[in-house]
């Protein structure tokens, strides 16, 4: 059966497994699977999949949700936490809440669960007026929506500033011979509160795995959020993960993407800017080889007067990796004042990899500043040859120039552990045993 | 030290070395002059190993063993060290991190371990006041925004910090003034010894007067074609370089 059928044959049984009774729900889960069922998965005629083509991921017969629960050692995964912080940890394991892995609080903030926040009776204004409000109708996120059960709901009361980060981690056992997950997370920061939080899908096996994953952010006046995802999964995991961020006046709001991994990886991050004064920004440092891919769809819209955006995504491709950016700018007729850059930089190191790269900018406001480019370019040989007769081998002098190229990008990491952790992971995926940091 | 045995070089197919002969024993210092477009560079550049030129004949011996087989970073571990003429820009890593990866892959080569962060900091610093180099400077970018002067500085540097066998200085005088050439040259001087080797490459006696060579050479169209002690620079200085090129045309 292909996926598509295998999905809305079992969303009756999937209603029924969870025994949520909470109408509102039910009506948004029905009708997203409706669109869902007329809309299809993309395809690469669908303008915004041009470059990247889920035909051989969705090929896999997956199972929909784990039969069966797996238990795992918090020493066995350790090394993919941040575990040299103290923080808040919401660990899921298969679809499932580990709570022993996890460290959750509803001391004056609610740092826990999306299962929790749907059955709740406490939580029904917030679920009802911001779940579902800023996703997107499209396919993907519809059918996360028809099948939302779990993930992460993180709500960061007015004043609150959240002290230690948290981690949101989702582990796939390989307990299926294949698994399709597809968490929801739902993040609400009011009034000049301030959290910083850390996202990772991380497959523990060679087991084919695909996340559909769907996170919306509300960062209300002057609300901080600086979030970091982590993308270095195994060779057979694969990645679709939407982030919808509505930020009100005088916010800022950070979202910085790492993809060192992974079969195909997309991620989808809109931004929509309703306030004034505010600023978004929006990094990426992707490197990648063999045959993985990763996909950059950014979406900025400037809606209202005197706000600012930064994207700067860097790129560094080898073997028959392919990357794509696609990153779209829309200002309104009164977004004046406005101040957009977008930057996108790639590095190709052989002949094999490709890079599409796509910069959109529709500007209907009269007196604003931006400004994107766009570069593909290799090594330069006279840096290379520098750094040899320096007496540092090509491996590394390559290493050293490719890490210097994403260095902007990691230097506003505001949590130093986490940069650290960065410097390490690109060290390994360079295959070099060198400092990047002193 | 280095032996050049008729050294014949190209790039894109011009032939740039037409034929050198040098000698260069432990504890001197031979000048390299000549005009534009003579091969000095190609000279330096050749001996550190940078492959867009090709060794036609001839061959590179350091303390003996032929070298031609070498790569760049074998032939920097071997004690070869190039001061560039244009040091390079690398913006996102900064002086320190780059000397430390730099001398701690030379002591991989040597099967040493890697330099104790403590002793590390030490060596910095010590040979950072050598140079007369701020500590900020330290911690910026490799050569990006800095000075021709402070370049420069810091290679010589850098040299300090590596201790090579033989140091070749690419134009280092060029785009110095008074005060940094001084620095620059207390600094060579200081890290000379009996047992290594310093060769200047200059178009200018001025460095001279600072780092007094053993030797001149004047190197035109490829060839040295005529060499001397140090009074044949301040000939070269007063008369220029068209006796010279009229003696060859002959």
């Amino acid at each position: 059966m292909e996926l598509k059928e295998k999905l809305v044959s079992s969303f009756i049984a999937f209603e029924n497994q969870i025994s949520l009774d909470n109408p509102f729900v039910h009506c948004m889960r029905t009708e997203a699977l409706s669109r869902f069922e007329s809309q299809g998965f993309p395809e690469k005629k669908d303008e915004a999949w041009k470059y990247t083509s889920l035909k051989k991921v969705l090929k896999e017969d997956f199972s929909v949700f784990a039969k069966t629960e797996q238990a795992l050692e918090y020493k066995d995964v350790q090394p993919y936490f941040i575990h040299d912080i103290d923080s808040y940890k919401i660990v899921f394991v298969d679809g499932k809440y580990a709570s022993h892995l996890s460290q959750t609080t509803h001391d004056g903030i609610d740092i826990c669960l999306m299962s929790y926040a749907l059955e709740k009776p406490k939580y029904r204004s917030v679920i009802e007026n911001y779940f579902n409000k800023i996703a997107e109708q499209n396919s993907l996120t519809s059918l996360n929506t028809a099948f939302v059960n779990e993930g992460a709901y993180i709500h960061i009361t007015k004043n609150k500033l959240v002290e230690k980060p948290i981690q949101i981690i989702h582990f796939s056992t390989g307990n299926e011979a294949a698994l399709l997950l597809q968490p929801r997370n739902l993040i609400v920061v009011d009034e000049n509160a301030q959290v910083q939080i850390i996202e990772r899908h991380q497959s523990l096996t060679s087991n084919p795995t695909l996340t559909n994953c769907v996170t919306e952010i509300f960062a209300a006046k002057r609300g901080i959020i600086d979030y970091y995802k982590v993308q270095n999964d195994r060779q057979n995991a694969s990645l679709i993960d939407s982030t919808y961020i509505d930020q009100g006046r005088e916010s800022h709001v950070s979202v910085h993407t790492f993809s060192f991994g992974g079969k195909l990886t997309r991620n989808n991050l809109n931004f929509y800017q309703n306030g004034e004064y505010m600023d978004s920004t929006l990094k990426g440092v992707t490197i990648i080889g063999n045959k993985q891919h990763v996909d950059h769809n950014t979406l900025v819209h400037h809606i209202e007067p005197n706000c600012e955006s930064h994207q700067d995504y860097k790129g560094i491709f080898s073997d028959s990796s392919v990357g794509v950016f696609n990153g779209k700018v829309l200002v309104d007729k009164e977004a004046q004042k406005t101040n957009a850059f977008q930057s996108n930089n790639n590095l190709l190191v052989n002949d094999k990899a490709t890079i599409n790269s796509k910069p959109q900018l529709e500007i209907f406001a009269d007196d604003v500043k931006c400004s994107h480019g766009c570069t593909i370019g290799q090594l330069d040989d006279n840096a290379m040859f520098y750094l040899r007769a320096r007496g540092i081998p090509e491996k590394e002098a390559k290493a050293l120039l490719m890490y210097a190229f994403a260095n902007n990008v990691l230097e506003s990491v505001k949590i130093p552990q986490l940069k650290n952790r960065i410097n390490k992971l690109i060290a390994k995926k360079l295959g070099v045993n060198i400092g990047f940091d002193l | 030290m280095l032996k050049i045995t008729n050294l014949h070089a190209h790039i894109d197919e011009k032939s740039i070395l037409k034929g050198i002969n040098l000698d260069i024993k432990a504890g001197e210092v031979h000048a390299i002059m000549g005009p534009n477009g003579s091969g000095k560079s190609t000279l330096a550049s050749v001996i550190a190993g940078k492959e867009e030129y090709e060794v036609d004949k001839g061959e590179i011996k350091l303390e003996g063993q032929n070298i031609d087989e070498l790569s760049v970073e074998e032939r920097a571990h071997k004690g070869i060290f190039l001061s560039f003429q244009y040091p390079v820009e690398i913006p996102g890593v900064t002086v320190t991190n780059f000397m430390k990866t730099s001398l701690n892959e030379t002591r991989k080569a040597k099967g040493l371990d890697d330099m104790p962060a403590k002793e590390m900091l030490k060596l910095i610093r010590e040979k950072s006041e050598l140079l007369e180099i701020d500590r900020k400077f330290l911690s910026r970018s490799l050569n990006q925004g800095f000075s021709g002067g402070e370049k420069k500085r810091n290679e010589i540097f850098q040299m300090a910090m590596l201790e090579p066998k033989l140091a070749i200085l690419d134009e280092t005088d060029s785009g110095l003034d008074i005060d940094a050439l001084r620095i620059v040259a207390n600094g060579v001087n200081k890290l000379k010894s009996k047992d290594n080797a310093v060769v200047i490459i200059t178009h200018y006696q001025r460095l001279l007067d600072y780092i007094v060579p053993d030797f001149v050479h004047v190197l035109y169209n490829g060839k040295i074609v005529k060499s001397g002690s140090k009074e044949l620079a301040f000939e070269l200085e007063e008369k220029g370089y068209d006796w010279i090129k009229q003696e060859a045309g002959n």
